[in-house]
């Protein structure tokens, strides 16, 4: 009798993986490129990226220079792959240690409760209640200009979110069952918060992390822009920007440095999307 | 001659997964007459509900309909176009789905929501409407309807918004109201006045009723008929009162025998008739029967082929070689397992508790507003000898489980005394109490979040004898962790599998084994057995009865379900509002009970042909504490007197009632 059943077939596997994370695909091979070139870009550079040659300076692109040279003749080509390192490096560093840090920070106001909750959470509304590019901004200054001060004034207005976030999903798990279990067990506070809880409660904040590291490099980069981030003549992509912000004629200066921070955030953005809808079950089950 | 509501005839519903085709419903036949009640009564995954949903067309991909007909007054359901389909639900054909919780659009009031399918279906002008729509609230029993029909959802309680789904059901006045497990969100008391309004709404206004549950109790109340779904088939269709008595198909008489009947005399062996094995795999249903794997009845034909539903007696169809061929199933199990029940010591008991109040505090709904308090539990004192089951049972909100969780610690107290073997626990530290947590554990409710998903089975058990330093590290865990897994019936070489590999059943079984690990005297067990199947809940009593006998173990059980707690349990509490309102030995309060709430709750408990006691009304809001006895706005025999909070005084021994007339109601109202 079951030889009787006419079945249609279901739409094939792959077309459905490929409609669900395409995009993430995509977003992951931007990336991906990315981390290659920042690895790779001693072998890749045409040019040592601070190799001044004032005779050729401003040149457009070509054979020679495929992305021209800048106001002081270096290769644009070879400071943009250069660049990618310090962006990286930046938004990762930034996003890994503020995330740790404000994770830590929410997870044990959501199991305290009571007055370290009320403490730490005061805490991280003032620092939210700044704009964060100004109070970046402001501490980037005072501490002087270097990639690792703006990274740690950055590390200052970056933790709060994450802070909230790890909050919010912890309080959720604390009054599963299981966490009560794991209360009556007698395990200790440490082991609850590591074992059960933060497990459980880690898709969230991975999805954050994704979708942040774009911000990060954006604001990385809008800070070097503004001439806080790099020492000069370290090749970054905001400062570059900057550099040709008055070059209007020569368009290239600024122009690649910009798509550069467009297409690595977009990748993220893309990458975070594609891991938000991995980890939603609902989402997955459409 | 008119034709019937609702003829169903070889459906068959299927998911298409990519794992292959799931045959949900296969095959499935049954006629509902004109005014008839036909109940359909299956374990989870039996397909009653995509049977459901097939009826009513609402099914999503992956679901398809492949196979059979359905014709509802004649017409022809599969051929209908999507707006012909649309103009019949919700006007000759409601359905009323399980969570009234989610049922109703929160944001849209009541009147709306009710008028809304009226006006739609171009039936009433929407001032008739209005008042049709007042009237059906009063009918379902809400009180002063012209109010509370301009609230929003959030305003009703579970019991209210339910009624509103009925109302909505019953607007239009349908040929056919399809009720999906509606009353499985409730507590026994709403529960029996749903069913009570079913009832009636039959009788007076003529609906068929199509009634979808797991609990063959809740059908005998309502339907005449049952149809008895399992691995998308009807295995047996008959009147409910003949099923009940006399099951003609093996997997009919488990779900009969697997549930404690409350109207039955209790035996010396606790041990229910429990079917082991779980249902077949959808992907790959036996050639044979589908229930011979676990038949304990089968024949050698029964696993080479398939039986057809067959007549087994004047108006009786059954699915099964066995009682086509004229043989009967015994009448009850008689397992016969034999041991005697553990007498509980007389020695000091092994938890005190007295005076215990719980008190949550709500934020301040505004900076000077005074702060509101939910007051869980309101001054409780209880004993447990060891080796002892003392029940809990109440409605929802009279603070059970807060109970649990106080006795466990996961809860502070607010105040008064909680002595475990002679340690006051009540005020100690977490870091105090941490070494007594070895004699004291705890079962969830639910199996499907008392477990850690992201830990193996080896993992959870093998953590808390690792944090007690119980075991070494290595083969002494294992060794551990392995005997756990064969004490509650698993198979000790699963332990790399995750939680969510298993079944409810199995879970609950992890979770008992995870309590064990640190081999406790007392076990607070807080409805363990309220998430699972009837077949599942008679597993794990039994393997609960077992354990108890084997390491001696003391239970605090709390459930709602009257019938399992008179069953297992020595003594039991009855708890309203926090508050102890009787406790006394199981089998003499359920004989006699003292208190007129003890006697309204037995009374709800659904037991076909039984006359009922149905109690009005919900448990009044925590927030306010009433003033004398917290029963009198319900009672049934309240008077003036009651003004005086009644102490909880003993009127016979070991019978405590909290009840200025003990014993009144109960010679006035139930009998026997």
């Amino acid at each position: 009798m079951s030889a009787s059943l006419a079945l249609p077939a279901p739409p094939s596997r792959r077309a459905r993986l490929w409609r669900r994370y395409g995009l993430a695909a995509v977003g992951a091979a931007i990336v991906l490129a990315w981390v290659l070139v920042a690895i790779l870009a001693p072998w890749l550079a045409p040019y040592p990226p601070d190799f001044v040659d004032v005779t050729n300076r401003l040149r457009p692109p070509s054979a020679l220079h495929w992305l021209g040279t800048d106001a002081l003749g270096r290769d644009c080509f070879s400071r943009l792959l250069f660049g990618a390192r310090i962006s990286l490096l930046a938004g990762i560093s930034v996003v890994a240690l503020g995330a740790a840090f404000g994770t830590l920070v929410g997870m044990v106001a959501a199991y305290a409760r009571g007055l370290a909750d009320a403490a730490l959470m005061r805490l991280t509304d003032l620092v939210l209640c700044f704009p964060p590019i100004i109070l970046a901004l402001a501490i980037a200054a005072a501490l002087g200009i270097g990639t690792t001060n703006t990274i740690i004034a950055m590390l200052v207005v970056w933790w709060p979110k994450f802070a909230r976030l790890a909050r919010a999903l912890a309080l959720v798990q604390r009054s599963q069952e299981y966490v009560e279990a794991a209360v009556v067990l007698g395990l200790k506070p440490a082991r609850i918060l590591g074992r059960h809880i933060l497990p459980n409660a880690v898709g969230p904040l991975v999805v954050l992390v994704t979708l942040d590291l774009g911000n990060a490099i954006i604001t990385f980069a809008g800070l070097s822009f503004l001439g806080l981030g790099v020492v000069p003549p370290t090749a970054e992509w905001g400062a570059m920007v900057a550099e040709g912000r008055e070059l209007v004629e020569q368009w290239w200066v600024a122009t690649f440095p910009g798509l550069a921070i467009l297409t690595i955030v977009l990748g993220f953005n893309f990458l975070g999307d594609g891991v938000r809808d991995w980890l939603d079950p609902k989402a997955r089950s459409r | 001659m008119k034709p019937p509501t609702l003829e169903v005839e070889g459906l068959r519903t299927v998911f298409l997964t990519d794992a292959g085709p799931v045959r949900a419903v296969d095959g499935v036949s049954f006629t509902v007459d004109a005014g008839e009640t036909l109940g359909i009564v299956g374990e989870s995954g039996s397909g009653k509900s995509v049977t459901a949903l097939s009826l009513m067309r609402l099914l999503e991909e992956p679901a398809r309909i492949v196979g059979g007909s359905m014709r509802f007054q004649g017409r022809d359901l599969l051929a209908m176009r999507p707006d012909e389909l649309r103009a019949l639900r919700g006007d000759r054909m409601a359905m009323v789905f399980q969570d009234p919780m989610t049922g109703l659009n929160p944001v849209i009031r009541i009147l709306r929501q009710l008028t809304e399918p009226m006006v739609g279906h171009g039936r009433f002008a929407p001032s008739e409407a209005r008042r049709r729509a007042i009237g059906l609230l009063g009918r379902m029993g809400i009180a002063s309807p012209e109010r509370n029909v301009s609230r929003f959802p959030h305003e009703f309680s579970g019991g209210m918004r339910q009624r509103v789904m009925l109302a909505m059901g019953f607007a239009n006045d349908p040929a056919l109201l399809i009720a999906d497990e509606p009353t499985t969100a409730l507590d026994v008391t709403i529960q029996a006045q749903i069913l009570d309004l079913l009832r009636q709404l039959n009788a007076e206004f003529g609906t068929a009723i199509l009634l979808i549950s797991h609990d063959l109790g809740v059908i005998g109340s309502v339907c005449r008929r049952v149809a008895v779904m399992y691995a998308g088939e009807v295995v047996e269709e008959a009147p409910t009162a003949a099923v009940l008595e006399d099951p003609r198909h093996p997997y009919a008489w488990a779900l009969v025998n697997a549930v404690p009947r409350i109207d039955q005399p209790l035996g010396e062996d606790r041990r229910l008739v429990s079917i082991e094995g779980a249902p077949p795999d959808a992907l790959a249903l036996p050639p044979g029967c589908r229930f011979a794997p676990r038949c304990p009845f089968k024949v050698e034909r029964c696993e080479r082929e398939h039986p057809p539903l067959a007549e087994v007696a004047p108006g009786r169809l059954a699915r099964c070689w066995v009682t086509q061929a004229g043989q009967l199933l015994p009448r009850t199990g008689g397992a016969g397992l034999g041991g005697a029940r553990a007498v509980p010591s007389a020695g000091a008991p092994l938890l005190t508790v007295r005076g215990l109040v719980k008190h949550f505090p709500l934020p301040r709904e505004s900076l000077f507003a005074p702060r509101r308090v939910v007051h869980a539990v309101n001054g409780i004192d209880l004993d447990l000898a060891r080796g002892e089951t003392l029940g809990i049972v109440g409605e929802s909100g009279c603070g059970k489980s807060t109970l649990a969780r106080l006795v466990t610690r996961i809860h502070a107290p607010t105040a008064g005394s909680i002595v475990f073997d002679g340690q006051e626990i009540a005020t100690a530290s977490a870091a105090a109490i941490r070494p007594l947590r070895r004699r004291m554990q705890m079962v969830f409710q639910d199996p499907y979040a008392s477990l850690n998903p992201r830990m193996t089975i080896g993992e959870t058990l093998a953590e808390p004898l690792v944090a007690h330093g119980l075991a070494q590290r290595g083969a002494e865990v294992r060794d551990r962790v392995s005997g756990l897994l064969a004490t509650v019936g698993l198979n000790p070489a699963w332990v790399s599998r995750f939680p969510h590999e298993f079944s409810g059943g199995q879970r609950q079984r992890i979770s008992i084994a995870r309590a064990l690990a640190l081999e406790p005297e007392l076990v607070v067990a807080d409805e363990p057995i309220s998430a699972l199947d009837v077949n599942i809940q008679a597993q794990i009593l039994n393997l609960m009865l077992d354990l108890q006998q084997r390491l001696g173990l003391t239970y605090l059980f709390i459930a709602h379900d009257l019938a399992v707690v008179r069953h297992l349990c020595d003594r039991v509490a009855v708890l309203y509002l926090g508050q102890v309102m009787e406790s006394a030995p199981a089998e003499a309060l359920f004989a006699r009970p003292l208190h007129p709430y003890t006697g309204v709750l037995i009374s709800a408990v659904p037991v076909p042909g039984r006359a009922r006691v149905v109690l009005e009304g919900e448990p009044p809001s925590t927030l306010i504490r009433p003033t004398g006895c917290p029963f009198r706005g319900r009672c049934p025999i309240a008077r003036p007197l009651c003004e005086t909070p009644p102490p909880l005084a003993e009127h016979a021994p070991g019978r405590w009632a909290a009840c200025h007339f003990p014993g009144e109601f109960a010679h006035a109202g139930l009998g026997a």
